[in-house]
């Protein structure tokens, strides 16, 4: 009896049940996260082509990434220009179209429904398909410039300058969610520091550079962050649209680490891509974390 | 009056889509102009839900609400867990592992596309439902945890403690106090976790190679295949009819998104 109560008090101590409790946790980070990453790691030095056994050759994939394949600095190209041009202008739109929503009252609702639904399905192949056969030669696209006079018969998916900027668009166009998020912190900055400053005699774009933006920066910061983080592994959209055509222009770094590893057959080379892209993100975000003091509010 | 017509250029693509799916097949893209179809056909519905070989669509879409509403289930189970223990039973080392939770929140799925393919190949996994379906269960999308936490956090301790000194159990104070009161956070996760799982492309592509068990995210890409025949009314028709189910929960459960959205502040 004396046992069973100490049993019992043990698995009823606070910690115990924390571990328990967590359990799902600990064992999903370990099976599905690290164990994952840690075969990785081994087979990035390897040459491993699935079916048969890895063979290992030091750092022979890192060496051939970064000195003998152009294929794998044209993608990088393409995710950079990608995440560095449409993550922005997607945070640019989102803050802009808060701004004035915010200044709405009746119609709000309506309006903040109407560009988050975009969001919300964007991520879909549904999407993907009808953005591939809206900006074909003979898409709608084209077809309603010419129907307001224009003659364009130009495959905006076929050329190199254009066909990433499809990609681009249709990234922007999920500015939505972003939206939202600076909608929220908009309402809770203080109605008392706009009231001051109209006292100082400040106008509109005046509150807006000194109020509104800084108190916004730390959302800006974070949301900056996790979409770059996004945009540089953006898969689907490329997969579907382009298949990182023409000429590698719009061939994502995801897409590519796809192609070495299924099409291929280069699981090694695919690894190594994964963990370069690892350490990338990592680097990036404690390079970022470094720039906060000079330009984002410290609310503290 | 800008707001408005920047709104319907915004929803022009998707209502395209669905005009375009109620058109006559052949002439989809001579009236692209026009958005409204001179008449209404059900055709493309009729001969898209055929499907591929003898597979229909509702195999795919049968499917998809299977993977949806079995990884969704396991989330909302193994967060609502994980969280608990985070917000009200701290352990030695608990403080290290919401660090690790929040650092795999900004990984994206894509860099574990390889290194998972590697693992669940050597587990056998591959070619089943099991890599959509299993990992939710452990609680892997941090998103969620601390969504939930958050949430824990919100309710007052007080409760707790009334509820010790009537006797109860840790486990019993979040069966009997914590989980009913999660109501709300279970609905904004049920939600998210469940557009996730019906829009995820990846992991399908990755992972089922039978047409069979395909969900609707793939089958949609066989449409988009150039060596399939391309009937556009019917792609048309097929994805429209695969937003149905997101769109449906979009309009019913709105308050909870934006919601969802706002207090989260990330993703989406």
């Amino acid at each position: 009896m004396k046992n069973y109560s100490s049993l019992y008090r043990f698995f009823n101590r606070k910690s115990t049940v924390g571990v328990v409790m967590c359990l799902p946790f600990i064992i999903g980070f370990c099976l599905f996260l690290a164990v994952p990453m840690g075969i990785s790691l081994y087979y990035s030095f390897c040459e491993y082509n699935i079916l048969s056994p890895a063979r290992f050759t030091g750092g022979g994939n890192y060496i051939k990434m970064f000195t003998g394949d152009k294929t794998f600095w044209r993608a990088v190209k393409a995710t950079f220009y990608f995440a560095f041009v449409s993550v922005p202008l997607r945070l640019i739109f989102a803050l802009a179209v808060a701004l004035i929503l915010f200044k709405q009252t009746k119609m709000t609702g309506v309006y903040r429904a109407v560009y988050y639904l975009p969001s919300i399905l964007g991520g879909s192949v549904a999407v993907s398909i009808l953005w591939k056969r809206m900006f074909a030669a003979d898409g709608v696209v084209n077809i309603l410039l010419n129907s307001m006079g224009m003659d364009i018969h130009f495959n905006w998916l076929g050329n190199t300058k254009t066909a990433i900027w499809t990609l681009v668009l249709l990234s922007v166009w999920q500015f939505g969610s972003s939206m939202l998020i600076f909608l929220s912190s908009m309402k809770q900055i203080s109605g008392e520091l706009y009231e001051a400053a109209e006292v100082d005699g400040a106008g509109g774009a005046k509150k807006f550079f000194s109020i509104t933006l800084p108190l916004l920066t730390p959302t800006i910061f974070f949301n900056l962050i996790i979409q770059l983080i996004g945009g540089f592994l953006a898969f689907t959209q490329s997969f579907i649209i382009t298949q990182g055509k023409p000429m590698d222009s719009t061939l994502f770094y995801a897409l590519y680490m796809y192609q070495q590893t299924f099409t291929f057959s280069n699981a090694g080379y695919g690894s190594a891509m994964a963990w370069v892209m690892l350490v990338f993100i990592g680097i990036m975000t404690w390079v970022l974390f470094k720039t906060k003091k000079f330009w984002v509010y410290d609310q503290g | 009056m800008l707001v408005f017509s920047f709104g319907m250029l915004m929803l022009y693509p998707l209502f395209w889509m669905l005009m375009s799916s109620f058109k006559d097949s052949n002439t989809i893209f001579t009236t692209a102009g026009q958005l409204i179809p001179r008449t209404f056909t059900l055709e493309n519905y009729v001969n898209g839900w055929r499907g591929f070989g003898n597979v229909s669509f509702r195999t795919f879409f049968g499917n998809s609400l299977f993977i949806a509403f079995f990884a969704t289930a396991g989330t909302l189970i193994s967060s609502a867990l994980v969280a608990y223990s985070f917000a009200r039973c701290e352990f030695k080392g608990s403080a290290l592992l919401f660090a690790a939770m929040l650092a795999s929140m900004m990984l994206p799925g894509q860099i574990l596309m390889v290194p998972q393919y590697l693992w669940y190949r050597k587990l056998g996994w591959v070619g089943g439902f099991a890599p959509l379906i299993v990992p939710y269960w452990f609680a892997i999308q941090g998103f969620f945890v601390y969504l939930m936490r958050n949430f824990i956090d919100g309710i007052p301790k007080d409760l707790d403690e009334a509820a010790q000194i009537d006797g109860c159990s840790y486990y019993a104070i979040f069966t009997r106090i914590i989980l009913p009161l999660m109501r709300p956070a279970f609905v904004t996760s049920g939600i998210f976790s469940f557009i996730w799982r019906w829009d995820d492309f990846m992991s399908a592509l990755l992972y089922i190679n039978k047409t069979a068990l395909y969900p609707v995210a793939l089958a949609l890409k066989l449409f988009a295949d150039p060596s399939s025949s391309s009937d556009y009314g019917a792609m048309f028709a097929m994805a429209a009819l695969s937003l149905v189910p997101v769109v449906l929960i979009f309009f019913v459960f709105q308050r909870q998104l934006v919601e969802g959205i706002a207090s989260s502040g990330i993703k989406g």
